[in-house]
């Protein structure tokens, strides 16, 4: 009997959030899905342009004579909290093509909203109702929230923003997980019963080389001493794995079933609660805007983001900012885009006077296009951007914005 | 972007203030398709420029660099990026009272613009100040501040604009290619190679870096500046503009406030050295600021903000205002406090212009863009060359340690013969061991561990009692005895043995050794075998740019015999003026010679002890050298005296110096023979003869004229400078040295004290003196003339004053002495005749 | 009110990062040391609710010798208390840093404390559970990603982003509380501030080190991509290149309009 892999999905309006879905794409290669499988997943994934991460998990666990001594670890649970409704059914269809094979909606009379540790008093049931291999959740707000909550109540570690990760042993998982948002990797060894990750938010940023070898003299937790780590490849690095998935892509999905659990919660597991509260829904959120006007420091101060906000309101975009003008007080924190401000990952980010520091590139490397317009033609942002207009951005938005409205007018 | 040009008549890499003035000027000076490079984006690369405070006081001791700090301040004038704010140093001990004094004075002798001001006079300028904890303030009223980046940009654009510059932002060079004879042949860079055959580096903390990929080194070191800006300041809320108050400088906790908006920025030079290998400065991208930026270490700062608190308690105490920036600014620091500037000895072509203040960025720029047009410098940058280098001096340990050892004292109270603690000794004679049990103490030059004077002599004291001018202040005292004094009056009386070995002797060789020679001297060197010249080195624009001794020892072979200090300078020059051909060459031989002086009424008895040779007068006349044998070995003999006695300059290989040392001292006991150190040789023996010192009385700035050293004839064959010669010596001369004499020690409170050079010449009504050149007349030399009984001063002073019997005065640490013009021109207050040397 | 603030000392990091040679820590000579901007924002909020309530604050690190100069960075911001868990420059995983922090408040006299501030993550190792963890061992409630803070008798009410809105919490002390930058703006240091802050002493007490289950085996900085960007032209003679390529993009969207108003998260 194998042990399936649960995976915290996050579902808005019925969609998979994006995170939900970098999280299910580690999830999937840490499931290992079945070999036999993997051929018949390959033409249907590869020609969704979906990444290598099942492949070559798959192809490992056919290649790695080791494997034969690997727990037996397979089926993927996603486990969404909610009652059942009227989208749970497109829920599982899309669930299916990302390699799920098991929907489990979480529901009880007393999760009427968010409370963490409910949420990980529930997984933790979870995990002894199927005896899981390992949990994955997504490192969002809550997906992190809840997995320290599971590891703190289960005295298990986490290992937080994971960007591939294996099964290498018993209770011995290998994986890649970020440092510094993102800017750093860190191969690393985790030896729990069971593994309890979260997902890089972002875009992934890693090269899906193979993990560094495990330097087995001091290695007091080392697996098996078989020889060469496998190489196992993550989510390929473009940052554009999973997003196709929404749009209809034509993959066989097996049925997933659908399946509730009723947690047993006590008093204290319900005594942080969310209650929703106003302001949400009337503008458009920083993090999920299609276009982000970004403004630095070469903004020159508070009077320079009105170009900009113009700009931003012609391309249906907001304006997010660096963490400098927020800490000169130019604009509010709300709009700052970084590491420890919000991550974006919008179509189009247009940079305008804004370097590239290591903070501010934290929050923006999930943008599908990158602009920048800068001075410097050397800003560190040079070598993140796809496109670059080299000049003040006091000229050159400005302009911008006046042929726009040309263009807009004529049409 | 700009296109790399794939040619360049010079590459400039660095766009700080340096490279940006310089680029400038040499565009003004005519030069096209000039490249300014640097790795990091304009305006502000990322450099010490972009982190500097930008603040300029005029005040130096060093000539040189108060002219660069005033040529500069003109520039940023002339750029319309200086803002006057005046500045003042303020004192908290007696000590730094004086030495505030000292600075007036020294003002004064430049012509800038100083003042003398009580606690509350202080106050009144800066009303945030506790006066309480001053004792007073020296107040500039000239001090400015500037917009240094600024000028950087105006000066690039203005290169452009004469369509001789491009600049080429993040290219970050990679190698600095020679050809196969060594000299500069291109730049690459991580934006193109660049063909040239001049580099600039003006590169500031990272030029060793760079200098290292040609082969060359430029001896300077990164060291931690620390700075933090305070604010917002709630008295500075709504001033107009940067600054509105005086910048003070609290130089006795080795600090700075100065006002920039609406912040105060404290800076110190009072923590520890903090050295950063340049290898060490991070890359742009690493840098959380800037690479000069460096994060800062406040357990190294925290002491000093005690000090702030208390000069200025209600401003920065102020709970409301925050360190809002805080650095560890990288900047340049150099073995001896000076840049670096000229073409590196080892590969020609390439150029050092590094380890430059704000204060002195532009007036560099343009001196240098004039040497390396061809033009003399206006500002003579002599003590700037990085020629004066000596091998060991260009070394990270002793650049380091250099750097350490002068770090707190950047504001410290200097000594004019301060000694360095650190790096000693080098260069030690063969001889140092008896120096040593003579209880030698010694002062450095160019490495050398030279004796001021000897312990061992002390008896001699009470031999010479009253006659001895000894000095009562602490001050003029210090780094000097009495026992000179002595150590003179019995050279004068009997002999006395010098150890001259710190002497670069360089030898001229080959058969165009005549032609090589006859080019740089000013005088004759067609002379017999056997003579010994003594002549000047000019510029090209007649300026003085060398004074020695050159011998001749064969038909093609010249010895050139001068100071240490100016020894690898003078090496670069004659090397640099020989002939294309390759028919002469110049070789540096100091190493391999040891130099005795052995002068006084007894030398020749002496010296007949060692040696059957005939040395009398008529067979070994005065200017003349020849080998004689003596105590079994060769030496070469010479005819010459700096201190005005008969007696012999004794060259002989280094390894057998000593034996002659001991044979002379041997034979010289009975003649009651002293050993005598450099106090003699280089102040009192010479002062009482009137002889110029280079770097002293001689300059680029003052002629050969001037100086009173012209002779009858200019010889016919050209040479370096004759032009300006003659120009010079067909003029009536602006200024003439004179020897004054100083009539009553006495000060106000009844102290005696004795001047020690740079102080101002005034009229007897008490008026600065100021030549037809605008040069104001100070002390350029000054020392006590034991056989004169007088203390002497050596001045130039402009022809109406240069009359013998002249009544003047001087001002020294703020009080005036009346002095007397003992002799105007060159004839000596001792033995006016010369009748001893020739003896 | 006494509230207890988690700091943790990280390297300040430019535009990239340098590893040390052996690829297991980031290389940090030459840079300098801060906390992670959550934590000051953290220790900022617990001055001012201590500037309107009254009480002391407190700042707890877990850390090397070192990290002394942050307690004190931090009591020059108006911390009051430094407690330094001195290490030996190991890396602690976060289950044995919370228990060593649970372990040295029970002996801080934990009544002592009826608010504990941390930040939301550490800027380097990002693991998002010391405060959570700490608030199980301590059996108290925790809310994270806090950009509001209320605190009313016993009650604290605190807000964070949520899918372009805010989630509420009311939860009473004592309590564990994580914050996000962009709660406040933190202050500068005054001058009197750093020398209190100098003066101050650190309390040092020095657990015992322990495994975590995670261990690290190397770190790297991720390939970067040669790629530079191609330049569209200089200044405004730009914008007909830039057009065109926001068109492409498709950001250009005929009669797309946009909500000025700009966001609410």
């Amino acid at each position: 009997m194998s042990k399936p892999v649960l995976c915290l999905v996050e579902v808005d309006h019925g969609e998979i959030a994006a995170t939900s879905q970098r999280a299910l794409a580690v999830a999937r290669s840490l499931a290992r899905a079945d070999p036999a499988r993997a051929d018949l997943a390959r033409a249907g994934l590869a020609s969704a342009g979906l990444a290598s991460a099942d492949l070559a998990s798959a192809d490992l666990a056919r290649a790695d004579p080791a494997s034969a001594r690997l727990p037996a670890v397979g089926g993927l649970t996603a486990v969404v909290f909610g009652p059942p409704g009227d989208s749970a059914d497109r829920t599982a269809a899309d669930l299916a093509c990302q390699g799920v094979t098991e929907l489990c909606l979480v529901a009880s009379d007393e999760l009427t909203c968010y409370a963490p540790v409910a949420w990980a008093r529930a997984i933790e049931q979870l995990i002894a109702a199927r005896s899981a291999a390992a949990v994955v959740a997504p490192a969002t707000d809550r997906g992190a929230e809840v997995l320290a909550h599971l590891g703190a109540l289960t005295g298990l570690p986490v290992a937080a923003n994971c960007v591939a990760a294996a099964a290498t042993g018993d209770q011995n998982w290998r994986l890649r997980r970020h440092r510094w948002a993102g800017s750093l990797l860190e191969d690393a060894v985790l030896a729990a019963p069971v593994a309890l990750l979260t997902v890089a938010a972002d875009a992934v940023a890693d090269d899906g080389s193979a993990l560094l070898p495990v330097a087995v003299a001091d290695d007091a937790v080392a697996d098996d001493g078989a020889g060469p780590e496998p190489a196992i490849a993550a989510p390929d690095a473009s940052g554009q794995v999973f997003a196709p998935v929404s749009g209809g892509a034509t993959i066989p999905a097996a049925d997933v079933p659908v399946t509730t659990f009723a947690p047993a919660l006590q008093a204290a597991d319900l005594r942080v609660r969310a209650t929703q509260s106003a302001g949400q829904g009337g503008g458009m959120s920083l993090a999920t805007a299609r276009v982000v006007v970004g403004g630095g420091r070469g903004v020159g101060g508070p009077d320079g983001f009105a170009a900009l906000e113009e700009l931003a309101g012609l391309l249906g975009g907001v304006v997010g900012v660096s963490r400098v003008v927020t800490s000169q007080g130019w604009r509010p924190h709300r709009q700052q885009v970084g590491q420890t401000g919000t991550k974006i990952s919008p179509e189009l980010y247009l940079a305008c006077g804004i370097s590239g520091a290591i903070q501010h590139m934290a929050g923006c490397q999930s943008a599908k296009h990158i602009v920048a317009v800068n001075t410097d033609p050397d800003a560190p942002i040079m070598s993140r951007a796809e496109y670059a207009v080299i000049g003040d951005l006091n000229e050159v938005i400005p302009a911008l914005v006046a042929a726009i409205r040309a263009a807009g007018g004529q049409g | 972007m700009t296109e790399t040009p794939d040619r360049a008549s010079a590459v400039i890499i660095g766009a700080g203030i340096v490279g940006n003035s310089l680029a400038y000027h040499l565009a003004r000076l005519g030069w096209t398709q000039l490249v300014l490079l640097d790795k990091g984006p304009m305006p502000n690369p990322g450099g010490s420029t972009g982190h500097a405070s930008n603040f300029i006081f005029p005040i130096e001791y060093s000539k040189m660099m108060m002219e660069l700090t005033r040529d500069s301040t003109e520039q940023y004038k002339e750029l319309g990026v200086f803002t006057r704010s005046g500045g003042i140093e303020v004192a908290r001990t007696d000590a730094r009272m004086q030495e505030l004094r000292r600075r007036c004075t020294q003002a004064k002798s430049w012509g800038i613009p100083a003042e003398f001001l009580s606690p509350a006079g202080v106050r009144k300028l800066v009303p945030y100040l506790d006066d309480s904890v001053i004792l007073g303030g020296a107040y500039f009223p000239t001090v400015g501040v500037v917009d240094s980046l600024r000028a950087g940009t105006l000066m690039r654009e203005r290169a452009q604009q004469l369509d001789a510059l491009t600049v080429v932002a993040g290219a970050e060079v990679l190698g600095i290619d020679k050809t196969a004879d060594g000299r500069v042949a291109g730049v690459r860079t991580s934006k193109g190679d660049i063909a040239t055959d001049v580099v600039a580096i003006c590169c500031g903390v990272w030029s060793p870096r760079v200098a290292r990929m040609a082969g060359a080194r430029i001896p300077l070191t990164p060291i931690v500046h620390q700075m933090i800006s305070v604010g917002p300041i709630a008295l500075f809320d709504g001033t107009e503009g940067e600054i509105g108050y005086p910048i003070v400088r609290d130089v006795d906790e080795n600090m700075y406030e100065r006002q920039h908006g609406g912040d105060m920025e404290v800076g110190s030079y009072a923590h520890r050295p903090i050295i950063v290998a340049p290898d060490d400065i991070p890359s742009i991208d690493e840098a959380v600021l800037s690479p000069t930026e460096m994060p800062f270490t406040s357990d190294d700062f925290d002491p000093q903000l005690e000090r702030a608190l208390e000069l200025m308690p209600d401003l920065l105490g102020d709970e409301r205002a925050g360190v809002r920036y805080a650095i560890n600014g990288l900047i340049s620091m150099t073995p001896d406090g000076h840049p670096v500037l000229g073409e590196t000895p080892e590969v020609p072509g390439l150029w050092s212009v590094a380890a430059s203040w704000i204060k002195e960025g532009p007036g560099i720029g343009r001196a240098v863009a004039e040497w390396m047009s061809g033009v003399t410098p206006e500002v003579d940058i002599h003590e700037a060359d990085i020629c004066r280098f000596y091998p060991h001096q260009r070394t990270t340990a002793h650049v380091t340690a250099r750097a350490r050892e002068a770090f707190n004292k950047m504001y410290g109270i200097v000594h004019p013969s301060e000694q360095w603690q650190s790096g000693r000794p080098v260069r030690v004679s063969p001889v140092y061991q008896q120096e040593r049990d003579l209880g030698a103490v010694f002062h450095e030059t160019a490495g050398w561990e030279r004796p001021m004077w000897y312990q061992h002599n002390r008896d001699l004291l009470d031999r010479y009692a009253g006659k001895l001018m000894d000095r009562g202040s602490e001050w003029e005292s210090r780094w000097w005895s009495p026992i000179i004094n002595a150590e003179h009056l019995a050279m004068r009386d009997r002999a006395a043995l010098f150890d001259l070995s710190a002497f670069a002797i360089l030898d001229i060789t080959g058969p165009g050794a005549l032609h090589a020679v006859q080019r740089v001297a000013v005088a004759q060197m067609q002379v017999p075998v056997g003579k010994v010249v003594y002549t000047s080195f000019l510029d090209d624009a007649g300026g003085i740019r060398a004074d020695l001794t050159i011998m001749r020892l064969g038909p093609r072979h010249f010895r050139v015999v001068t100071g240490g200090a100016t020894g690898m300078a003078d090496l670069k020059w004659i090397s640099d003026h020989l002939p294309d051909d390759g028919s002469a060459a110049v070789t540096d031989v100091t190493s391999a010679w040891t130099t005795f002086g052995l002068w006084g009424p007894k030398a020749r008895e002496i010296l007949r002890h060692l040696t059957d040779d005939d040395i009398a007068n008529a067979a070994f006349p005065f200017g003349t050298c020849r080998e004689i044998e003596a105590e079994g070995m060769t030496v070469l003999a010479s005819r010459i005296s700096y201190v005005g006695e008969l007696g012999f300059e004794l060259y002989l290989p280094i390894e057998q110096g000593r034996r002659l040392w001991e044979a002379l001292f041997s034979a010289g006991l009975a003649y009651g023979m002293v050993p005598a150190g450099i106090g003699v040789y280089g102040t009192t023996g010479r002062l009482e003869k009137g002889y110029r010192a280079y770097g002293a009385e001689l300059d680029a700035q003052y002629n050969l004229v001037e100086a009173g050293m012209t002779r009858p004839k200019v010889k016919e064959q050209d040479f370096v400078g004759k032009a300006g010669y003659l120009r010079q010596r067909a003029a009536p001369p602006a200024a003439i040295l004179c020897t004054l004499t100083v009539d009553d020690h006495a000060s106000a409170s009844g102290e005696l004290r004795y001047m020690l050079g740079g102080e101002p010449v005034l009229s007897a009504a008490g008026e600065p003196l100021t030549d037809a050149k605008g040069r104001r007349s100070y002390v350029t030399s000054a020392g006590s003339g034991p056989s004169v009984g007088k203390h002497l001063l050596l001045a130039y002073l402009p022809p109406q004053q240069a009359l013998a019997g002249t009544p003047l005065l001087v001002e020294y640490l703020g009080e005036q002495y009346p002095v007397t013009v003992a002799v105007a021109g060159s004839t000596p207050l001792f033995d006016p005749a010369n009748e001893r040397v020739r003896s | 009110m006494d509230i207890l603030v988690l700091v943790k000392r990280v390297p300040m990091v430019g535009g990239t990062m340098v590893l040390t040679a052996d690829g297991q820590d980031v290389d940090t000579r030459m840079s300098g040391f801060t906390v992670s901007p959550h934590e000051e924002c953290a220790v900022e909020e617990a001055v001012q609710v201590t500037e309107r309530l009254g009480g002391t604050v407190t700042v707890l690190t877990l850390g090397p010798p070192e990290a002394a100069d942050q307690l004190r960075d931090m009591l020059a911001l108006g911390a009051h208390r430094g407690v330094l868990l001195e290490t030996d420059g190991r890396e602690w995983g976060p289950v044995a840093t919370a228990a060593a922090i649970a372990a040295a408040i029970g002996e801080l006299a934990p009544a002592a404390f009826p608010l504990i501030l941390a930040g939301n993550e550490a800027a380097d190792t990002g693991g998002y559970q010391v405060g959570i963890r700490l608030a199980h061992a301590l059996g108290r409630p925790c809310v994270t990603g806090v950009k509001r803070l209320e605190i009313a008798g016993d009650m604290l009410r605190a807000w964070r982003e949520y899918g372009g809105g805010q989630e509420e919490f009311e939860l009473a002390l004592p309590a564990v509380v994580s914050v996000k930058e962009g709660i406040n703006l933190p202050r500068y240091p005054s001058l009197p501030g750093r020398l209190r802050a100098k003066r101050a002493q650190i309390e040092v007490r020095k657990p015992a080190w322990q495994p975590d289950g995670l261990r690290k085996i190397a770190l790297r900085v991720p390939a970067g991509s040669a790629q530079r960007a191609r330049v569209l032209g200089q200044g405004a003679g730009a914008v007909p290149e830039l057009i065109r390529v926001l068109g492409d993009i498709g950001v250009l969207a005929p009669g797309g309009r946009a909500d000025t108003d700009g966001i609410v998260a």
